[in-house]
């Protein structure tokens, strides 16, 4: 009987000390904490996702000009247990300050209370959780005006009135919800004949995205538009449009990058769409952590702080109620102004 | 053919109480008992944080799940069969829990209903597997899409979140107070665990078991009544698959319709890890929990000094190959060297 | 003798499964135009028709390949998606590069990564399931190790390669022809080729394999580079159609490629069914994914509907076995004791002699 297991536990030893002492020793760990102790992480609600590569990407290169140490991690899908197993991680690695953007507004408060109760400081961007789960969050822009110029944009596009249809990243994505929800509010109060009759869910993947346009499209044969406000659904849906006999019949919009969306514009797929520069929102947030951790700011109303680095100039800003920092106002990019612009 | 003199008995014989525990604490099991132990070592010394109570804290309740279907897959494995819809079934579970909350049940009748389609579903993989006579492999390939697919359509892609505290905290307290390493619920894993390793290990329902996995035939005509325990081991793994579940939406106050999606090749993973032979009729409890505290232990570890996902997977594949490999390779070039020893005479064929 | 009369009964077995998976597919396809004539008029709902399950049909044909030697390949969706990024950063990398090259080195690294698993199987005598579950986190883990978070565009592909993705000859996709001539060409390699054949045999019988002098180690380690390659291509043409790929591409296409085989007839235990049946079943697949939001079944059950299929068509196989087996029984007894129910398929130990003479 044990002579046959010899070769098992050789095996299984062998195995995992080649495993174990090449993934150790072979991969680098990281470096403690910059000359001012900001140690910074970003969790994006996944990796692989351009808008967040820019935003975090700019965040990065802030976080080292003021002399602090940068990291990203995330899930490669945007989840829920994917972002609590690494605020998990983050905890035990005692860093600074955590900036997410959070898949789900509720279920993530465990673990950042966690967080918070071993002092890290958590900021919230792009997407919020609840507002006690935090310390403050950083927003692209209010809600309403998002919503509203989406709607705004796609009802001219399609004449004022017929059939639309929203592609949303995740189920339970806090900014998107928020966002659609504002969306039929305005839809009721000043579009009566536009009509919204289904939400589909992409996830933010591309591949998921590209299919449920395609679904959408033979779904409903009368639909007149799509909005898509996440730049992956867009980007996606505009790649299907562009190759479908739908194309220039079916109106497209919402929240995209000029870079994947210029091809677009310059086919006649896409006529306008939104967004802010995520660059900026990369920035502010770092600035953001850096104030909470100099003691600046706490997140309570009135608190002010300097930001560097804005595309818009602006350096001053003020946390308003709910620890609320607000970038400014969603952009429109069309025909006419979308070679300006790099992202 | 020999005559045999003596009555053949039915049941297999066990060996001494003693004799037992030793060879299964000391044997084979113990390598990787000593791993893990090493591993942990290695890991203490070399990266910051590992060895904080939080560290431990985190990493067990991430091995939680695996530790706990790893306990029933084990005895399913030794049988001869296998169960890939335990992932699923955890989804599924999840679900349940999540849905029947969201309409005002409380929350220990909802995870009774989820245990209860635990057992549902086992008894389905049992019956297509038994009765029906299926191989498992294909029943559980279907059955994990059936699952998963139920789970999914009953939630979509939404989460449903917001549990009550009370049952939270059941899944991710700590026992002894904040800031220590020991989750409450490991005490139901420890429960558990020797509940199936005194099943398998010290009762003539496991020893049937292995009966079952190294020779279903003779079994059979040994009296044994193999398609009941395949039967009840499929329910098996199916309550534990559920049970996790419960726990899973629990601990991360989320139940959505592809939770632990994959999960199931983590958890043969860790089953075959940790020594039990995919042929059936070897492998032991202990070395199952060693292999699963060691993936856990090992994912913690990177996933702290800053390894990425990618360099984890790639170790866990290569590790479930080589452990599976190497003992043949080792046995092949055993039996090479004992036949060009022995030449000439007769070499009984190992296994 | 009972070799001929097995095959013949197996003739009728795999005849009736066929036209049953064809009967299927155009019922659905009826009824959900009826519902929804958008679904197969106008030239996207035609188009998208034939070219959404054209992926998996390749895939299916690299699975049945493989589970007729009574293996499995878990490994797919892995290779597909290696291959996939691979022929992204080849041409973002270099971009003059022709296509016919693209191609041909996705399919050598799709070959290359079977060639690995087969090796692993039939040399080291593990069985399948293992490897390929291993092979899966490796070769994911690679994928994701090089694209870390990196995606490949669209604009970084040729748009000629890109075209390819929706073109049409004839109003028939590009893709879908391809999906065509692989299975054609892989169906007359397995049912006129000696090789082929001999597949058959390994999966049915391993042992009365070995005993006839078949080179069973051989063919099993063919059916894995051929399902490797196929995997390879697939991943070039997944490049094509989706334009973007990230290292999740081709996540989870594993279990539906065993599941269409499955549905199209190619036992699980091996020995059985073709690649025709296998990429029916794919195309069967496909298109109920695509029907069902339009039949208002929400998209989610769509796995449920899966799911059942695939027990429904082990059930199937298992009756239809029974009674092939009842009836060999009255007249070839030691054959039908071998083909009772305690075969493990894919578990099964790889070939040895038998322990001991038959009496």
């Amino acid at each position: 009987m044990t002579s046959l297991h010899s070769p098992r536990r050789l095996a299984v030893v062998a195995g995992l000390a080649v495993a174990l002492t090449v993934a150790v020793t072979g991969c680098g760990s990281d470096e403690p904490g910059g000359d001012g102790g900001y140690d910074i992480a970003f969790l994006p609600k996944n990796l692989g996702n351009p808008y967040f590569e820019a935003s975090d990407a700019a965040a990065k290169e802030a976080v080292e000009g003021f002399g602090g140490s940068f990291k990203e991690v995330g899930p490669p899908e945007a989840t829920t247990d994917g972002q609590v197993t690494y605020i998990n991680t983050l905890t035990q690695q005692s860093v600074g300050a955590i900036v997410l953007s959070a898949n789900d507004p509720s279920a993530l408060c465990d673990a950042l209370g966690e967080a918070r109760e071993a002092g890290i400081k958590v900021i919230t961007f792009d997407s919020d959780v609840d507002v006690d789960c935090r310390d403050a969050y950083v927003s692209a822009s209010s809600p309403e005006l998002i919503a509203q110029k989406q709607i705004d944009l796609i009802a001219e596009q399609i004449g004022g009135s017929g059939e639309i249809a929203v592609l949303s990243a995740t189920a339970n994505a806090t900014n998107q919800n928020s966002w659609i929800a504002e969306m039929e509010t305005y839809l009721a109060s000043d579009y009566p004949d536009v009509e919204l009759v289904e939400v589909v869910y992409g996830d933010d993947d591309d591949q998921t995205s590209y299919d449920k346009t395609e679904a959408l499209l033979s779904s409903y044969p009368d639909l007149a538009g799509i909005v898509s406000p996440t730049t992956v659904g867009i980007a996606a849906a505009a790649r299907y449009l562009s190759t479908s006999e739908f194309k220039g019949e079916v109106a497209l919009t919402g929240l995209g990058t000029p870079n994947d969306m210029r091809e677009y514009i310059t086919n006649g797929t896409v006529t306008a769409f939104a967004l802010w520069n995520p660059e900026d929102l990369g920035v502010l947030a770092s600035y953001t952590a850096k104030a909470m951790l100099d003691g600046d700011i706490t997140g309570t109303e009135g608190d002010t702080f300097s930001a560097e680095g804005l595309s818009s100039g602006v350096t001053e800003f003020t946390v308003g109620p709910d620890g609320v920092i607000t970038l400014g106002e969603p952009f429109v990019f069309d025909a006419d102004n979308i070679d300006e612009f790099n992202f | 053919m020999t005559t045999t003199a003596e009555p053949v008995s039915t049941t297999p014989v066990a060996r001494p109480f003693g004799e037992r525990l030793r060879s299964i604490l000391l044997g084979r099991d113990a390598v990787i008992i000593v791993l893990v132990v090493l591993v942990w070592i290695v890991g203490a010394s070399t990266v910051d944080n590992f060895s904080k109570p939080n560290t431990v804290y985190y990493l067990l309740l991430d091995v939680l799940p695996i530790l706990l279907i790893a306990l029933p897959m084990t005895m399913v494995v030794v049988s001869g069969e296998i169960d890939l819809s335990v992932a699923s079934m955890l989804g599924l579970s999840s679900v349940l829990v999540g849905v029947l909350f969201q309409h005002g049940w409380p929350i220990w009748l909802a995870a009774l209903m989820a245990l209860g389609a635990g057992v549902l579903g086992g008894a389905l993989n049992g019956f297509l597997v038994t009765t029906v006579g299926l191989p498992s492999l294909a029943v559980t390939v279907g059955t994990m899409a059936l699952f998963r697919g139920i789970a999914v359509g009953l939630l979509g892609t939404e989460a449903v979140t917001g549990f009550p505290s009370e049952y939270k905290d059941l899944a991710s307290d700590r026992l002894f107070g904040p800031g220590t390493a020991i989750p409450g619920f490991l005490l139901v894993f420890i429960v558990l665990a020797t509940v199936f390793g005194v099943l398998l290990h010290f009762t003539a329902f496991g020893r049937a078991v292995y009966a079952a996995g190294l020779n279903a035939e003779t079994s059979r005509f040994s009296g044994i009544n193999v398609p009941a325990i395949k039967f009840w081991l499929f329910i098996g793994t199916g309550v534990v698959s559920a049970l996790a579940g419960v726990y899973w939406t629990l601990r991360y106050d989320s139940a959505r319709g592809d939770n632990a999606a994959g999960f199931e090749l983590a958890v043969v993973a860790a089953v075959l890890v940790g020594g039990v032979s995919i042929f059936g009729g070897r492998g032991a409890i202990p070395g199952v929990i060693a292999g699963a505290l060691l993936i856990g232990e090992a994912r913690s570890l990177l996933r702290l000094a800053d390894v990425s996902a990618d360099a984890i997977n790639i170790a866990i594949g290569v590790l479930l190959i080589a452990s599976v490999i190497f003992p043949r390779v080792l046995s092949g070039l055993k039996g090479h060297l004992t036949r060009r020893r022995t030449s000439g005479s007769f070499t009984p064929l190992e296994r | 003798m009972n070799a001929r009369s097995l095959t013949a009964g197996f003739a009728t077995l795999i005849r009736r499964r066929e036209t049953g998976v064809v009967v299927a597919i155009v019922v659905l396809i009826g009824f959900t135009t009826v519902v929804n004539p958008g679904f197969t008029t106008g030239s996207d709902g035609f188009r998208n028709l034939l070219l959404t399950p054209s992926l998996l049909m390749i895939l299916a044909v690299a699975q049945a390949t493989v589970i007729i030697t009574k293996n499995i390949d878990l490994s797919v969706s892995a290779v597909l998606g290696l291959s996939a990024y691979a022929t992204g950063r080849m041409f973002t990398d270099f971009p003059d590069a022709p296509i016919w090259l693209v191609v041909v080195l996705g399919i050598a690294m799709g070959a290359a990564l079977g060639t690995i698993n087969g090796a692993l199987v039939s040399l080291a005598r593990v069985p399948s399931l293992v490897i390929t579950l291993g092979t899966l986190y490796a070769y994911r883990g690679i994928s994701i190790a090089w694209a870390g978070g990196d995606r490949i565009n669209a604009a970084n592909l040729p748009r000629e390669f890109t075209a390819l993705g929706t073109a049409t000859i004839g109003g028939i996709p590009v893709l879908f022809l391809v999906a065509v001539v692989v299975l054609a060409v892989v169906a007359y390699l397995l049912a006129h080729t000696r090789s082929g054949r001999e597949m058959y045999a390994v999966g049915s019988d391993d042992s009365a394999a070995v005993l006839y002098g078949l080179p069973v180690r051989r063919r099993v380690f063919l059916g894995f580079v051929a399902s490797g390659s196929l995997a390879g291509l697939a991943g070039v043409l997944f490049a094509a159609r989706y334009a973007t790929v990230s290292s999740t591409a081709g996540a989870d296409l594993e279990l539906s490629s065993v599941a269409a085989a499955v549905i199209g007839g190619v036992a699980i235990v091996g020995g059985a069914g073709t690649v025709i049946g296998a990429a029916l079943g794919a195309f069967l697949l496909a298109t109920i994914n695509r029907a069902l939001p339009t039949l208002g079944i929400g998209e989610f059950w769509q796995q449920a509907v899966v799911g059942g299929l695939i027990i429904g068509a082990i059930v199937l196989d298992r009756l239809i076995w029974a009674r092939q087996a009842r009836r060999l029984k009255s007249s070839h007894a030691s054959i039908a004791a071998a083909s009772s129910g305690t075969d493990r398929g894919v578990f099964a130990e790889p070939t040895r002699p038998p322990k001991e003479p038959v009496p």
